[in-house]
């Protein structure tokens, strides 16, 4: 400790009599300093820091990962693997095709896309090349691939991870680095249709996935805008009030109108004209009522977007859908790029308890903990990819992102309620010997059945016992174990034991692949 | 100042060098990736699906797990891992938080995954991007973000057992992909470190010696030489003294050999290495992958049957038996002892690939027989004396 806190003196002593003056002199001078002189600075102050914080040299062991991030441990990942396999099944089941990116862009790619969220945007450090940020979404790396690559069609889903500073104490539970579900159809197109299949395709995945009833939930971004036109919100105004309204579906209207009123400065006869329409739900019928509303029928923008709105219902008829489906106006989004329908689906169960019930200490199994919030939203957005081409050629877009770090958790706790055994290797058999110096033989075997194609395991001791073998088995869940022994090699049979019921036969040795095949063939 | 004070200058710097910068709302056309990155297309991703489910099913069939981790560690996780290597992390920004940095393999967070878990003992693969600010001009063709698919055995077993199953692992993975003929070289650090001592290298050189024999596989004898010597300064007769051992290659019969070796042997550590080679050969021979490893396991000749006796004094009747089968065309071979053990002519099958073996013995002289046996899964036949050519051209054009 002691030298630090002389080296803390010596330099805080320095930066009085030295840099300190003139460097917030400096500041107080802003238009003085160039580019290069403000990099020295930083890089100083920085490095007071570094040895403010003691970084001494000492090792120190370090047992975490950054804060927002976690591993996944191999029964999380069973369950990922289940529910990759589901969405991934719809996906191909519509036509779609993969691409991935690069886990950063260059900083340039970003700015300007994600309006206030952009604080949330990691960098990377200035290390003397391009300036990078780690992606924020996969909708904007979507837009720039097809610019870079002149696209002007394709159905396509990407599923990786992504990265926002959240802060946490603000959104507890929130991850910074998670994983992202995006499908999109780029694509001129006739109206309405391929934005009534990414609903089809929601309802489809959150149904496979069985996790209770749910509801998705559309609006329009023309039809927001229109109603804050009429409502008598400044242009300038529209983007703020949108976020602002954007949290009804965590906050109670007082506290939104309360935002609006005193922190966006909208007087309060604004405030509760959106308020009569923000509460409003329906399904096709509420879409004609409004297009007969005498301020919305004003707003060109407002019909147009309500015209859509019929012809999406329409659709969703004919996909089957609309038994899931709400027209509800108090739904905003916050992202700066939607220009048309936009939509998110949210677990029934959340509906009436929007607060994250871990907070007021639910126990589990209580109905309102098994719950997170959205599990999917998205919606159009015609503009995002014209403006990565240089000539401006639009290319319009409409898409989903599935939420699937809380489809996880909600699986995880499932399985933890359920007591369900989550196996997380595939092994179909074990193979064992009752006897000592059998470690020949059931090497020969295990390698007989590996060739075979057969998921099959040997623990790595010369001379195991039986019982520890079977244990094994129980506790990663192999259901059945070849047993060799003295009298076994001489008969030229194999021991097949199911471990569950323990029931045993003897199976000669030339048949023991088929009989394991037939017998994995019926596993589920 | 204090850390809270720093922070705030430090934000109201950048927010100025943002506002020179010219950030000034017009859009910058940007069509790249970033250097050394790239994005994969609907072909290449067809492609990668194909060969993760080929890798991963060899995973899931011997048993293994999988586990994640995030793309980013606290720096201080990554700090002190790499060597020379560390220049090549790409560090996150300093934004207010945590000091962090992009993992560079799958290895170190594998070590801090099983140490905050407490976890002693898995079989785990994992298969995920990492991140080298490589130096392009330096690595053509190196990309800056690429996949590492990574296979560990944790834990205290028996010796030599999970080293051999990696290799069976690599074996099978290498056979599906269908990439066409390869092999795997093996060897091991305590002989390598022993075989410098017995040379004359100085302690303080094995590793870099190291790096310099590493290089064998790309450049010649002479380069590498040259470079022991005129750069890590060894003497040329310790540096040809390495040369006579690196040019050494073979199977479970080159540890024998140099278990023998008069220098090499006086090492403790290098015969506890090649005593673990041995071992290991044993195991990938039941595992039946020893062919691909340089030993010669791809048969040189083509002999059908082992003439061989169960007891002594048969020599006559076996070099009897040999030339009836030679006179019927039959590829026979006979060992050049007239005593030995049945054991090491069964071996001497073993080792040359031999299918069957037509044992003499007292009784079966007697009996007008010969024990015809499957040395591959001794199943065993007595075959009257006169039927023994005709059984043998039956049984051996069905083989391969």
């Amino acid at each position: 400790m002691a030298p630090v806190a002389m080296a803390y003196g010596r330099v805080c002593v320095g930066l009085l009599l030295g840099r300190a003056a003139p460097c917030l002199r400096a500041l107080r001078v802003l238009s003085g300093m160039t580019v290069s002189q403000i990099d020295e600075e930083v890089a100083k102050l920085l490095q007071l820091k570094a040895q403010l914080g003691g970084e001494d040299g000492k090792h120190v062991f370090v047992l975490k990962t950054a804060k927002g991030t976690r591993d996944y441990n191999p029964k999380q990942m069973a369950i990922r693997e289940k529910v990759f396999n589901t969405i991934i099944g719809c996906f191909k089941r519509h036509g779609a095709e993969t691409i991935d990116t690069p886990v950063f862009e260059l900083k340039e790619t970003l700015t300007g896309k994600y309006g206030e969220d952009s604080k949330l945007i990691y960098d990377l450090k200035d290390q003397g090349g391009e300036l990078l940020s780690l992606r924020y979404d996969l909708t904007v790396p979507f837009a720039r691939y097809l610019a870079m690559n002149k696209i002007t069609n394709i159905k396509r889903y990407h599923i990786a991870k992504v990265y926002r500073r959240d802060n946490p104490a603000m959104t507890r539970g929130r991850y910074r680095e998670f994983y992202q579900c995006d499908f999109d159809i780029a694509g001129q197109y006739d109206p309405m249709i391929p934005d009534a299949e990414c609903l089809k395709i929601v309802y489809e995945i959150l149904s496979e996935l069985d996790l209770g009833d749910f509801r998705i939930k559309v609006n329009d971004r023309r039809i927001l805008d229109g109603m804050f036109a009429m409502c008598g919100v400044p242009d300038e105004k529209f983007r703020t009030i949108c976020s602002t309204v954007d949290k009804l579906d965590k906050a109670s209207w007082e506290d939104v109108k309360n935002e609006m009123v005193k922190e966006k400065g909208l007087s309060e006869g604004v405030a509760d004209q959106i308020g009569e329409y923000v509460s409003m739900q329906g399904g096709m019928d509420l879409a004609e009522r409004l297009l007969q509303d005498p301020k919305l029928s004003q707003s060109k923008q407002a019909c147009a977007g309500l015209a859509d709105m019929k012809q999406l219902f329409s659709y969703l008829q004919l996909f089957q859908v609309t038994d899931k489906v709400l027209f509800d106006l108090s739904l905003a989004r916050g992202l700066d790029y939607y220009t048309g329908v936009i939509y998110e689906a949210v677990l029934s169960q959340m509906i009436q308890a929007p607060v994250v019930a871990e907070q007021n200490g639910a126990l589990p199994g209580d109905e309102a903990s098994v719950s997170v919030g959205s599990v999917a939203g998205g919606g159009r957005y015609d503009g995002l990819v014209g403006m990565f081409d240089p000539k401006g050629k639009k290319v319009p877009c409409v898409g989903v992102s599935i939420g699937i770090e809380r489809i996880f958790s909600i699986m995880e706790q499932k399985a933890e309620l359920l007591a369900e055994k989550v196996r997380t290797t595939e092994t179909q058999v074990l193979v064992a010997s009752a006897q000592k110096n059998l470690l020949e033989e059931r090497l020969k075997l295990t390698t007989e059945l590996w060739n075979a194609g057969i998921k099959a395991e040997v623990l790595y001791k010369k001379n195991p016992k039986l019982l520890t073998q079977l244990q094994h088995c129980e506790e990663t869940g192999i259901p059945l174990v070849a047993i060799l022994g003295e009298q076994e090699l001489k008969d030229g049979v194999v021991k097949l034991r199911k471990v569950a019921s323990r029931e045993e036969v003897d199976v000669p040795r030339e048949e023991l692949v088929e009989e394991l095949k037939r017998r994995t063939s019926k596993l589920p | 100042m204090t850390v809270s004070q720093i922070d705030e200058e430090v934000a109201k710097l950048l927010q100025l060098k943002a506002q020179l910068g010219g950030e000034d709302g017009k859009h910058v056309f940007v069509l790249k990736t970033a250097k050394g990155t790239r994005d994969y297309n609907p072909k290449q991703m067809a492609i990668r699906e194909k060969v993760f489910n080929t890798i991963i099913g060899c995973f899931k069939r011997h048993g293994a797990e999988t586990i994640d981790t995030p793309v980013f560690e606290l720096k201080e996780t990554l700090t002190g891992k790499y060597g020379e290597d560390s220049k090549l992390i790409y560090d996150l920004k300093d934004q207010g938080g945590e000091l962090l940095s992009l993992r560079y393999d799958l290895t170190v967070p594998f070590a801090r995954y099983l140490a905050m878990n407490k976890i002693t003992n898995i079989k785990r693969y994992h298969i995920a991007k990492v991140y080298r600010r490589d130096n392009p001009a330096m690595t053509r063709g190196r990309y800056r973000e690429f996949y590492q698919c990574d296979f560990d055995i944790a834990g205290q077993y028996d010796p030599m057992i999970p080293d051999a199953e990696c290799l069976k692992i690599v074996y099978e993975i290498l056979s599906e992909l269908d990439l066409g003929d390869f092999r795997i070289k093996v060897n091991d650090r305590r002989i390598l470190d022993g075989m410098f001592a017995m040379c004359g290298v100085p302690d303080e050189k094995f590793r870099t010696i190291c790096s310099t024999v590493d290089k064998l596989d790309k450049a010649s004898w002479e380069d590498v030489k040259n470079e022991m010597v005129k750069e890590k300064g060894l003497s040329e007769g310790v540096a040809d003294q390495i040369g006579e051992y690196v040019s050494m290659q073979g199977g479970m019969d080159l540890a024998e050999r140099l278990l023998q070796d008069p220098k090499l042997s006086q090492s403790k550590q290098a015969c506890a290495g090649l005593a673990d080679m041995k071992q290991l050969f044993s195991y990938l021979q039941l595992f039946q992958v020893t062919d691909k490893l340089l030993a010669e396991k791809v048969r040189t000749t083509e002999t059908q049957v082992l003439v061989a006796s169960a007891q002594k004094n048969l020599l006559e009747e076996r070099l009897k038996l040999t030339t009836e089968l030679w006179n019927a065309g039959i590829k026979a071979e006979v060992l050049y002892k007239k005593n030995p053990k049945l054991l090491t002519q069964l071996q001497h099958c073993e080792e040359t690939g031999i299918p069957l073996v037509a044992i003499l013995g007292e009784q079966e002289l007697k009996d007008g027989v010969v024990k015809l046996r499957k040395v591959a899964s001794r199943e065993e036949v007595d075959v009257p004396r006169e039927e023994l050519v005709e059984e043998l051209k039956r049984r051996t054009s069905k083989l391969p």
